[in-house]
Parts: structure tokens; sequence; C-alpha cells
């Protein structure tokens, strides 16, 4: 396949520092999410979905595990020739000292040179740690129907949400008249996704100027798009509908996690015509034992269940052991529950274990109880 | 293991699983929900450091090709290693004369090409773990010309009917390679697995073919024993011989014991298969499962015990199966009745409400049908 005219570039660099414990030893992006996935698998297999051949992800925060992750393109069948996933961490320059990324446009600033030896003719745009499908290629085709300097995706909240996110105030084409980041008092419901088309030779313009400005914070949402819409440049809203989440709390991954419960889950992660690509793991299917009993829940392979599970996510290698009662939580990928523990709305890392006859979280509890630490049982 | 090459052989004419295999050899049949047979020999040879494997298709290579793909899933060396899919051309029109050895000598130049020094052959429709690193050291040691593997059972009056068996004097000496006839208890069932030279090998092909058209490696082995030092290998651990449609229901359901499965599936000996990227299995309110095996992507909505279920099966609400494999994509209705059975990838049991099969003598639906 020859090269796509659209390059993504994935910004990974994140902490997610309201992860607390998740995110001590893996960024944001890498945090796992709906049973067998990785966040970032969602805009890799978006772009992959979309026929986009080259991206490359950003990453800064605690890299390793993420570098190593992504930089296995064929996971998501990007390995053919002219396609490929490229790690792009700060890195020291001829010309420059090794700089931190010190905001969203300084990271692709710090890589105008890896773009430009694609020379592409747009550059997507992505965050690494949103879950959702969607279809870049249908937001391209509207990008250039409108002769849009710039697109920006934006998505409907409820409008008492709306001071949460950064609001597009556009007309009636979908031009866009002016943005606020966090307005107080809202004008529009159209919150932007963190997902921008550009024109490369416009953006590649704006990003040389924005590092030689010294009042900038080098964001996209602060500094180029404002002044975009400044120059009285075409930036176009792109109307997404469906399932999209930005998982900043525990409370929301856990609840992101919940939502696939549902029988008729806009996600809907079955459906065969846009698969989400992961990590291939060799264990076993999923087993269930003669005490086991399932209600409401999603449930991978390599998990051995004995116990009651109700209303739950299992993520990769979990085991439920008999006696064991697991209600409205999510366990992370070999957490271990064993006999007659009981765990209610809580979310336990992976790796951990839930000792016998333990009692985590409580099921009427405000927030979701995060375990990251080994709890102890009766012995 | 630079020392041995392996090749992976089809079953041979005496084999044949009722149903299933119309469509596909036996290495591509569904096993264990997310496995094909296949997985198990090509994991075996991988565990144990052999990197080029020369698969060998009797009939019917589409849905095995398809899950070989370039062999990646398997984890050997991709630059060093290489999965080689040999298909005899002759086979298809004499199926007689359509034997392991017509097709090692029809790609005879492939075998010769091969400059490691000793051979492993598994065959594709058993299911067992073993270290052929080990073996060949064993081999190597013991000074033999052939080691052939070998699993003693109590139950082969009833079972391993289309297998061979060894009849071994005290030293292990193989004495003979016969078909089990079903006339004693205890007997020593060949995996038709075996380690030998690979000029050794070249030279029974030889033999064999000059002998009779219809000879198989079995058969010049066979013949060969009073000649050469031939000598069985016992294998511990579970195995599983897919060679009638009995044998293929109750290996799989044999291993939802977690106390077999752990005697097969171990975390140090990898099977690899091909993924296929479902999403996780939905359960739903009116779901109960018990004593299963679930793969991905299913939507479970009735009743399962003591089944199998392929990925992305659809089990409806007020469905119940039991004792069954349910293969990859097949849908059961409402309310529908399951029971003893084997059902074929995205069959559709939609409207007839009772498919019971005794125990004795499971059922079978066909691939792609609706019932």
């Amino acid at each position: 396949m020859k090269q796509n005219s659209m390059l993504a570039m994935i910004l990974a660099g994140g902490r997610g520092s309201r992860l607390h414990d998740l995110t001590n030893k893996m960024a944001k992006p890498a945090v796992a999410y709906g049973g067998k996935y990785r966040i970032i698998d969602f805009p890799l297999s978006n772009c992959a979905n979309s026929g986009i051949d080259v991206v490359g992800v950003l990453t800064q925060y605690e890299s390793i595990l993420l570098n190593s992750y992504v930089a296995a393109g064929r996971r998501w069948g990007l390995d053919a020739k002219d396609s490929g996933v490229f790690v792009l961490p700060p890195r020291e320059k001829a010309d420059a000292n090794l700089n931190v990324y010190r905001g969203t446009a300084d990271a692709i600033s710090q890589n105008v040179d890896f773009v430009d030896s694609y020379s592409p003719e747009y550059v997507l745009i992505l965050s690494g740690d949103h879950i959702y499908k969607m279809n870049y290629a249908k937001m391209l085709a509207e990008h250039k129907a409108c002769n849009a300097d710039a697109t920006i995706a934006v998505i409907e909240v409820p409008m008492r949400e709306a001071s949460r996110f950064g609001i597009m105030n556009a007309d009636e084409a979908g031009r866009i008249l002016d943005f606020e980041e966090k307005p107080e008092h809202p004008k529009s419901n159209l919150a932007s996704m963190g997902i921008y088309i550009f024109n490369w030779k416009l953006l590649r313009k704006m990003l040389v100027a924005d590092m030689k400005n010294p009042d900038s914070s080098h964001d996209f949402g602060k500094d180029i798009i404002p002044e975009l819409l400044n120059d009285g440049k075409n930036l176009h809203a792109y109307k997404f509908k469906g399932y999209w989440k930005d998982v900043g709390t525990i409370d929301s991954l856990w609840e992101a996690n919940m939502d696939l419960l549902a029988a008729d889950n806009e996600l809907n992660l079955n459906d065969s015509t846009w698969k989400i690509y992961t990590e291939d793991v060799t264990t076993l299917p999923h087993y269930v034992g003669p005490d086991a009993d399932i209600k409401r829940a999603f449930i991978t392979q390599g998990c051995t269940i004995n116990g009651e599970v109700k209303n739950s996510v299992l993520f990769t290698g979990t085991k439920v052991a008999a006696g064991a009662k697991v209600v409205d939580s999510v366990l992370m990928p070999g957490a271990v529950v064993e006999e007659g523990a009981v765990i209610h709305r809580a979310l336990i890392a992976g790796g951990i274990r839930i000792g016998k006859q333990a009692v985590v979280g409580s099921a009427d509890s405000e927030h979701i109880e995060l375990v990251a630490k080994r709890v102890k049982g009766v012995e | 293991m630079y020392k041995a090459f392996g090749i992976i052989n089809p079953a041979g004419r005496h084999i044949w699983v009722e149903g299933l295999q119309s469509y596909r050899p036996i290495g591509a049949i569904s096993f264990m929900g997310r496995y094909r047979v296949i997985d198990f020999p090509i994991s075996n040879m991988s565990n144990s450091g052999i990197d080029r494997i020369q698969i060998y298709i009797r009939r019917k290579p589409r849905s095995l090709t398809d899950h070989l793909g370039t062999g990646r899933q398997y984890n050997i060396n991709s630059k060093r290693g290489r999965l080689e899919v040999l298909f005899t051309e002759n086979g298809a029109e004499h199926d007689i004369y359509n034997t392991d050895i017509a097709s090692y000598s029809e790609n005879m130049e492939c075998i010769e090409r091969m400059h490691h020094p000793y051979v492993v052959i598994a065959p594709s429709y058993m299911v067992y773990s073993a270290d052929y690193s080990e073996l060949l050291q064993d081999h190597i040691d013991s000074g033999a010309d052939i080691t052939l593997l070998y699993h003693p059972v109590d139950n082969a009056k009833e079972a391993f009917l289309n297998c061979n068996t060894l009849d071994l004097n005290r030293q292990k000496g193989v004495l003979a390679v016969e078909r089990n006839r079903g006339t004693a208890k205890s007997r020593n069932i060949f995996m038709d697995t075996y380690i030998m030279k690979k000029e050794l090998f070249v030279e029974l092909i030889h033999k064999a073919k000059s002998m009779s058209s219809m000879y198989t490696l079995a058969d010049i082995v066979n013949y060969e024993c009073n000649e050469l030092d031939i000598r069985g290998a016992a294998h511990h651990g579970y195995f599983g011989s897919i060679t009638d449609f009995n044998s293929y229901y109750d290996a799989n359901i044999s291993l939802i014991d977690l106390k077999n499965s752990t005697s097969l599936f171990n975390d140090d000996w990898p099977i690899y298969t091909k993924t296929n990227d479902s999403c996780p299995t939905q359960y739903f309110d009116t779901s109960s499962v018990k004593t299963s095996v679930v793969s991905n992507g299913c939507l479970i909505e009735g009743t399962v015990e003591n089944s199998i279920l392929g990925r992305g099966c659809h089990i409806k609400k007020g469905a119940v199966v039991k004792n069954s494999i349910i293969l990859a994509e097949a849908v059961i209705g409402e309310d529908v009745h399951v029971e003893n059975q084997v059902v074929d990838k995205r069959a559709k049991l939609l409207r007839v409400k009772e498919i019971v099969a005794s125990k004795e003598k499971p059922g079978y639906i066909k691939r792609d049908d609706i019932l």
C-alpha cells in the first residue's frame, strides 16, 4: 500500500496523575481497559482501520513500557512497507539541547523533521488516552469538502458539564467562530475531543512561530487554535456521534469499564468491521468452575472463575476463587481474589492479590476504591 | 535446536473424524475453543527450539493454510526459522496412493535441502506436550536408529481404535508397529512421533517406495524392526488422539477438567495460535455458566454446562447447552436445548428446539447449517 496523504501523531506523554498508583510506572495511554486492551489501542486501531499507514507516538512520562508496546506495529497491522508506528520520545539534536516536551504543540514542533520526512498533506493530531471508535477518513473527507485550514472533532456534551471542556462555538455550516477553554458560562455544548486535522504546511508555519514565542505555553488548545482563529483561518467543527470517554480519574476509568456491560453499549467492541487490536496473549480461553455464578460481566481469556461475579469486568488471567464475591468491580490483568474474599465497587490493580475472606470496598461508597497493594486475608 | 528440523504429518487414510473432517484436515479442526489441533505439535516444536518446520497437507489445504499464515504466531525466529507448507499435488486424484511416503517423495528436494542431521516427525492430529530437545538428546545418547514416542493406556479396547500400537520388549525395543484391533485393554499407543537421522529418513522413504506404493512411514518402520535398533520412549502427561469423531469429542470434554488441562497446558510451555482480535465475552443477567471453557467474543444469555464455546458464539435467552462443543460463531437460539453435540462453525440452531444425543454417541451439526 502506498503511503496515505495523512499522517497521524498520537500524544501519549501524559501521566494521568489522578489515576494515582495505576500510573506510577506507566503513562496513562498504557493503562489497561476493557478486559484485554490498553487505552492507546483505541487511537492506534482507529488509525489502522481508517487506512492511515504512518503513526508517530509521542511519549514522555514513564515511557519504557509504552515505547516497546507501540513499537510492535504489527499488532495493529501497521507494519507493511511504507507503514509503521514510530516511537518519538524527546531526543537530543545537533542544534539544541535535550528538551522535554513543554506542551502538546511543542511535542509536534520538536518532531517537525519526522513529519517532513513523509511530506504529508495533512496531519492528524490525536490523544493517546481517549476511548472511542472513529473513522478518521470520514473526518478528512469533511475537512477537504469544507476547504478547511484545520478541522476539530467535537462531541455534544450535557450543557451542565460543558464548563469542564474546551468549548467550540460554531455557525450552522460548522465553521468555528470562537473557542473557550473550560468556560464558566459556555455558549454551546460542542466539546473539543482533542482530535485535529491540519494542513501540514500551515501547521508547520504555526509551530515554527510558536517555538519562538516566549509567552506561549506551546499547547494546541491554548495557543495554536486561538492563534488560527485570530488569523481568520477556516476552522471547521466535525461533529462526532458515538461513545467517547476521557478517563481522567479512577471513578471514570471504572465507569468506562462498566459501560461495556450494557446489552447495547455504544462502544460495541464486538463489531467485526471495526475491531480494536491489541497484544496477543497465549492463554487458554477462560474457565468457569462448577460453583461459579456469573451475571452481567465482561470476561476475557486466561481467567479462572469459581466464585460469584456480578456486574464486573475481568481482565486477562484474573482468578476468582470459590466462595469469593466480586460485585461492581474491575479486576486488572492477573489480579487474584482468594477464597471467600468480598469485593464491592473497587478497581483492583494488575497482579494484586486479595487474600482469603478479605473485604474490599463497600456497596454504597461514593467513590471507587483503588487497590494497588496486596490485601492480606485470614491465614 | 539446530540439530533437528521438524515434520508435521497429516492423518493417513485409516483415520477419519466424521463430519468435521469433510471441511478441513484434522490439524485445522478447532480444539479447546481457541486453538486448532495443529497448534499443539507446532508449539511443541517451537518451544523445543525447532525453527524449521515442514507441514504436509494431504487434502483440503484451504483452512489449514489460512490458519498457519506466515507462521509468525508460533514464535519462531522470522528470519532464521520458517514454516513450509507442502501439499501433495498428485495425491488429490488417487487417494489410495496419497500416503505420507508419497508426499515426502514428491517433496524430496525440500527434505534434502535441510542441513540438520536429525528429523523429528510429529502428527497434526494428536494433542500432547513434549519437549523434543530432551527426546532428541535421549535418542542420541541411546545410540538407537529410531526413537518412537508412545503412551501407555489401559482403555485400548474401546478407544484409540484407529491408532497404531508399539509391541515392545523389556528393553523398550520395538518389535512391531501394528494397528490397535481393540483386543486388549493395555496397549502402548504409538503417538506417530519419530526421531531419527535425516539420512536414515531419506533411505526409508526410498525403500518404502520401492516396496509398495501404498506403504506408509509406519509400515516401513515396522518392516525394519528386525534390522534397525528402534526403541520406544514413553510419554507422560495428557495425551489426546483426534482419530475419530468420538475421540475428538472426548478429548475436548476431558480437558474442561482442570486436572487434565493443567497436565497439558503449562505457563512455561505456551501453546500458540492465531489471534482473532475478538473482544472479551459478555455475560448477561440471564446467563448461567458452569464447568465450561469459554473463548472470547461470545454473548451469553442462556445456560451452559460442561461445554466448550469457540470464539464469537451467541447463546441466546433460555437456550441450554450441555456436554457440547460449540465451534466459532455458532448461534444457539432462544429456548433451544442442545446436549451432547458438536456444533460446527457458524451453524445456527434456531427453530428445532431439542437437539439431544446420548453421551456415548454424541451428535454433529454441520458447518453453516441452519436448524
